[in-house]
């Protein structure tokens, strides 16, 4: 499946500055972990010691937060785009 | 010339300059005002404060920001208000409402929004813009007009009329999404990365924002001769007041303005259809779960608060409380508050007085302890959260007879009834 992820302005510096990259993968935490794979970094920046996503890290698949769907193991279909996006805001 | 030190992540305590960050760089925890308050102390003494604007301003010292003319429409410096009639009805001892409706545009988020956009100006933004449940709306499109400045405000489709309009009169942008207020904020928090000319007050400029608040206590402090009280309620929509407020009174004892070390409980106030913290807070765990929120107090419907954590942080280590309440309970608490006080408060507001008298019943808050309740807008915001609820007594012929008859059975009012003279 092939994902677009747009990527935070913090961390546009891991991808050279681009604001989307297309990776493959099957669930969101195979997208993420691609996206690791495409340009080193980003695994150290989006999940802690456990492997989760850190705690001010919030990940979105078409628009909904993937807590409310199955989190990392949420599947992806070919075309859809995840955000990776800074949690605190808002309020 | 501000006394700001810089910024610090409050999770990894990596340094950043005072720039438009809100962010750490490296693990995106929240980044933290940080003064020098050796200086604050040698400059920022009682004196120098009563001599100062009837304002948030008289605290600049403390604020992130100096400009010697700030974006300013007066927020702040609201009443005090002590509250015999409620404490008696919720067997209280020493009550008093912090009555933030009296701001300019009708609650706290005027003491926010005019540090942000004084901040914003200063950093060079030229457009402010926000995600908001309808209050921030309100304060950003006024600010920003006082300002000249242009504004773009996001709001949920579904929100109040009146925070619409009250939005709409000032001549910016107001964009309705439709979705819930974590989609707006979501959707402000990519258009930050890109629209980075652009001053979200709560998203790229919230560092700053966030640290208005702290003139809540600042404020009450001075109110009640420099003394910090007992126990403050705080309603939470994303956990920022709350924890600002706690910040505010430990700066205060930091600088030398308070004679004794403050111990304020912090109690904190959730609609039961938003209600992550409070959650958290009963369930004895440090994971905040999101919500879809479902409640009237729509300027609390925050199902993913941002500050949510070091909200309960905040709760937990001062001793403090969190509870919830019901929409019916809501209203009962508008209604308690207007009639005990004469003070008419929109939802959030209700959710505080619930809350309050929730805990008072449980005997968390003690008739011993000296309390401040945050009745943080206005009611005229949210009157259709009142339909049913409240109507006029009678609707009349304009006759003396009718009159009479329509208060025949009014034992509440002292005096004879109203008799038409037989002359």
């Amino acid at each position: 499946m092939s994902v677009s992820v747009r990527i935070p302005t913090q961390l546009r510096t891991l991808t050279g500055g681009a604001g989307s990259v297309s990776v493959e993968g099957t669930t969101v935490g195979e997208v993420l972990k691609a996206l690791d794979a495409a340009h080193a970094g980003f695994a150290d920046r989006i999940f802690d010691d456990a492997g989760g996503l850190r705690r001010f890290v919030n990940v979105f698949l078409a628009d909904e937060d993937v807590r409310f769907l199955e989190g990392l193991a949420t599947p992806v279909t070919d075309g859809q785009t995840v955000s990776i996006v800074p949690a605190v805001a808002g309020g | 010339m501000d006394f700001v030190s810089g910024l610090r992540c409050r999770e990894c305590g990596r340094g950043y300059p005072a720039e438009a960050l809100h962010v750490c760089d490296y693990c995106f925890g929240p980044l933290e005002v940080t003064y020098d308050y050796e200086q604050v102390a040698a400059t920022m003494t009682k004196e120098r404060i009563a001599a100062g604007p009837r304002s948030i301003w008289r605290y600049a010292d403390l604020l992130p920001v100096a400009d010697a003319a700030p974006v300013d429409l007066g927020a702040g410096f609201t009443p005090l208000v002590r509250a015999d009639r409620l404490a008696a009805e919720l067997g209280l001892g020493e009550l008093w409402i912090k009555d933030d409706t009296a701001n300019p545009t009708g609650s706290f988020k005027d003491r926010v929004v005019s540090v942000a956009l004084t901040k914003a100006r200063q950093l060079g933004f030229k457009i402010a813009a926000c995600a908001s449940t309808g209050n921030l709306a309100n304060s950003v499109a006024a600010h920003a007009a006082r300002a000249g400045m242009e504004s773009v405000v996001l709001i949920p489709h579904d929100l109040e009329t009146a925070k619409v309009t009250m939005t709409s009169v000032y001549g910016g942008r107001v964009i309705s999404v439709e979705g819930s207020y974590d989609d707006v904020n979501r959707l402000c928090a990519e258009l930050t990365s890109e629209q980075p000319s652009w001053a979200f007050v709560n998203v790229n400029v919230r560092t700053y924002y966030a640290e208005g608040s702290k003139t809540l206590a600042f404020e009450v402090a001075e109110q009640l001769g420099w003394k910090a009280p007992d126990h403050v309620v705080v309603p939470i929509g994303s956990g920022s007041q709350l924890t600002k407020v706690a910040k505010g009174f430990d700066e205060l004892w930091k600088v030398g303005l308070l004679d004794e070390e403050p111990s304020v409980r912090i109690s904190g106030a959730q609609a039961e259809g938003c209600s992550p913290v409070a959650t958290a807070f009963a369930e004895g765990t440090d994971a905040i779960r999101p919500v879809k929120p479902h409640t009237i107090a729509k300027s609390l419907a925050i199902g993913n608060p941002a500050d949510g954590w070091y909200a309960l942080d905040a709760i937990r280590s001062s001793g403090g409380s969190c509870a919830s309440v019901t929409d019916d309970e809501v209203i009962e608490g508008i209604l308690l508050l207007a009639r005990t006080e004469g003070i008419f408060a929109e939802t959030a507001g209700g959710v505080t007085i619930a809350t309050l008298a929730k805990l008072a019943a449980q005997g968390v808050i003690r008739a011993d302890e000296r309390v401040v309740a945050l009745v943080t807008g206005h009611g005229l915001k949210t009157v259709e959260a009142l339909s049913g609820a409240v109507h006029p007594t009678a609707t009349i012929a304009p006759t003396l007879e009718a009159f009479a008859e329509a208060m025949r059975d009014d034992s509440e009012l002292t005096g004879a009834p109203v008799q038409r003279s037989e002359s």
